[in-house]
């Protein structure tokens, strides 16, 4: 494959916030310090190293997830946090902190997998079976469903007195990653592979069922084994760090203006671009209020926000218009 | 292709009723018919985008539905006039995906000889890079047919192709539909709602009736008064212009 210019730019941009990474933090350490040993050198790999890599894999994977998505759904404005992964994970891990508290990281990664398969899949059989007109009602749908999931998790949660234990899958954070712990998070490597090899795959599903037939490719097995991806992607995250939003949203959204919807030529680029959005967002959150640090949830959230209702206007802003100037005319 | 006693029903109600006919390789076949008269789910059938209740569709010796996926869409190309793909892929890209039956992920040179021969033959040379979602509705037209061409099958099925075209891309589209036909040896099946389309482009043509075959023919057994006015209840007249039949309602 041939690498364009762009990818090597956001590569080498990510390998330097990398390595800037690496070195900000509560504890000063330098690079000598590494050399010496000693404590610096022990922060450095149980926690500093962790985390960037933790950082790495969320970032670039929840971006990938939230590009298959929207592929597979033909729609721009779907994503984890608009097609209810993230809040049927969520309620997956509640069931397995309510009902089976001893299964330990796996069997509730498990869980949160499977119930996040299960709601992102309720929630595209919904949307294609209603035909929207307006492509902005699909995520409002899925925000809308995913608040509905949240509330009855919450509920559950208070009922069981297990808030306090699930808070920390609503709110992701990074403080908490260090070696021993995290591991999880890799999934989404081999995941993003899978989702380079089934790329064309997904364009052609993405372009509908008859287009699909045509080229011999089966959609019903192609959109399942992409929301799978999505989802084990999604699950993995939110077990680990938690609840982050609009990365799966924004970013792919962005790399596309430049690079067009071919997965093949936009998916390193996607990945990278998450992962550098997600590395800054974390260094903000740990220099703002330092010593102490802010969840990334809040960062991304803020950000992430902002341009969403940014590329609503940017999207809808044009149509939006014309339809108001025609029923100008008919009552003209 | 051979088709027998093809039967689709959708709530009870009976679209397509024992459908019989034998599709003559390498020429030009219209499917024609007043609404409803289960034209496009005929197509829809053979082309496998639609399931059958009933009935055989022998293609290449073994009935459709044996094909492995992958290899009918060798031999078989199917364009329906949903084309609203919203996304933003070049032309070039587009048409490489015409290719995938193929090769899958990787392009082989000899994919991109296609691909470069598609693209000529179309005259989109120019437009090779830009997005389709940029293009005219003429211009996007020809790169789905680009598309079609280096998918190189020998069957090629237009759902309804002139559908939303101007007359000027409409008559180009006829035009292509022929040169696919003439110069390429393609089989072309088309559902057409424009009856002189069907009488000036095609060699044979099928008319349909509440799910049945009214007719099916040469264009000058089937562009007759009497078949056209028992088929859409019109009164017609049949001239001739060019050698071929040409049908005036008003």
């Amino acid at each position: 494959m041939k690498k364009s210019l762009s990818t090597w730019i956001l590569a080498g941009l990510l390998a330097l916030a990398s390595a800037a990474s690496l070195f900000v933090g509560v504890t000063d350490i330098g690079i000598g310090d590494l050399a010496a040993g000693g404590m610096q050198l022990r922060i450095f790999l149980l926690s500093r190293i962790p985390r960037l890599l933790a950082i790495l894999c969320t970032g670039a994977g929840m971006s990938v997830a939230g590009l298959i998505m929207q592929q597979l759904c033909m729609n721009k404005f779907v994503s984890p946090s608009t097609g209810a992964t993230i809040q049927s994970a969520q309620f997956g891990i509640l069931l397995s902190l309510v009902f089976i508290p001893g299964v330990g990281l796996w069997g509730r990664v498990m869980l949160a997998f499977a119930a996040a398969m299960l709601g992102t899949w309720a929630f595209v059989a919904f949307i294609q079976r209603i035909q929207y007109k307006n492509a902005a009602l699909v995520p409002l749908v899925g925000i809308m469903f995913g608040n509905v999931l949240g509330g009855i998790t919450n509920f559950i949660a208070y009922q069981s007195e297990v808030t306090q234990q699930l808070s920390s899958y609503f709110v992701g954070s990074f403080a908490l990653v260090i070696r021993g712990n995290y591991e999880l998070v890799f999934l989404a490597a081999p995941l993003i592979a899978l989702a380079f090899i089934y790329a064309n795959h997904f364009n052609i599903v993405g372009m509908g069922r008859d287009f699909s037939s045509n080229l011999g490719v089966k959609y019903g097995r192609v959109l399942l084994l992409g929301l799978s991806v999505s989802a084990a992607i999604t699950a993995s995250v939110v077990t680990v760090v938690g609840q982050i939003s609009y990365i799966g949203l924004i970013i792919p959204n962005i790399v596309a203006m430049f690079r067009g919807d071919r997965i093949r030529g936009t998916l390193c680029d996607t990945a990278l671009s998450g992962a550098l959005f997600v590395l800054v967002a974390d260094m903000i959150a740990r220099t703002v209020i330092r010593p102490y640090e802010l969840p990334i949830e809040l960062i991304v959230g803020i950000i992430g926000s902002l341009l969403f209702i940014g590329m609503l206007f940017a999207k809808l802003g044009k149509p939006l218009i014309r339809l108001t100037r025609k029923e100008g005319t008919c009552h003209g | 292709m051979n088709i027998a006693k093809l039967t689709k029903a959708y709530d009870g109600k009976t679209v397509v009723d024992g459908v019989s006919f034998d599709i003559p390789r390498g020429k030009v076949t219209s499917l024609i018919g007043p609404n409803g008269a289960g034209k496009s789910t005929v197509m829809g059938m053979i082309s496998r985008l639609i399931a059958r209740d009933a009935g055989e569709i022998g293609f290449e010796g073994r009935d459709l539905s044996a094909w492995k996926s992958r290899e009918l869409a060798k031999k078989l190309a199917i364009l329906t006039q949903h084309n609203n793909i919203t996304m933003k892929l070049t032309v070039r890209e587009l048409v490489a995906f015409g290719r995938f039956p193929y090769s899958g992920n990787r392009l082989t040179a000899q994919d991109n000889a296609m691909i470069d021969k598609a693209i000529a033959y179309m005259e989109l040379g120019e437009f090779e890079h830009r997005f389709i979602d940029e293009l005219s509705g003429g211009q996007r037209q020809r790169a789905y047919i680009a598309m079609v061409i280096a998918q190189d099958t020998e069957y090629v099925l237009l759902d309804e192709p002139t559908n939303n075209l101007d007359i000027y891309h409409a008559s180009n589209m006829m035009r292509m539909v022929r040169r696919l036909c003439d110069e390429l040896g393609k089989t072309v099946i088309l559902v057409l709602h424009e009856l002189n389309y069907a009488a000036f482009y095609s060699d044979y043509i099928c008319a349909f009736k509440d799910g049945r075959i009214a007719k099916f023919g040469t264009v000058d057994e089937v562009m007759t008064r009497e078949t056209l006015s028992s088929l859409y209840g019109v009164d017609f007249e049949i001239i001739r212009v060019h050698e071929r039949p040409l049908s005036l309602f008003y």
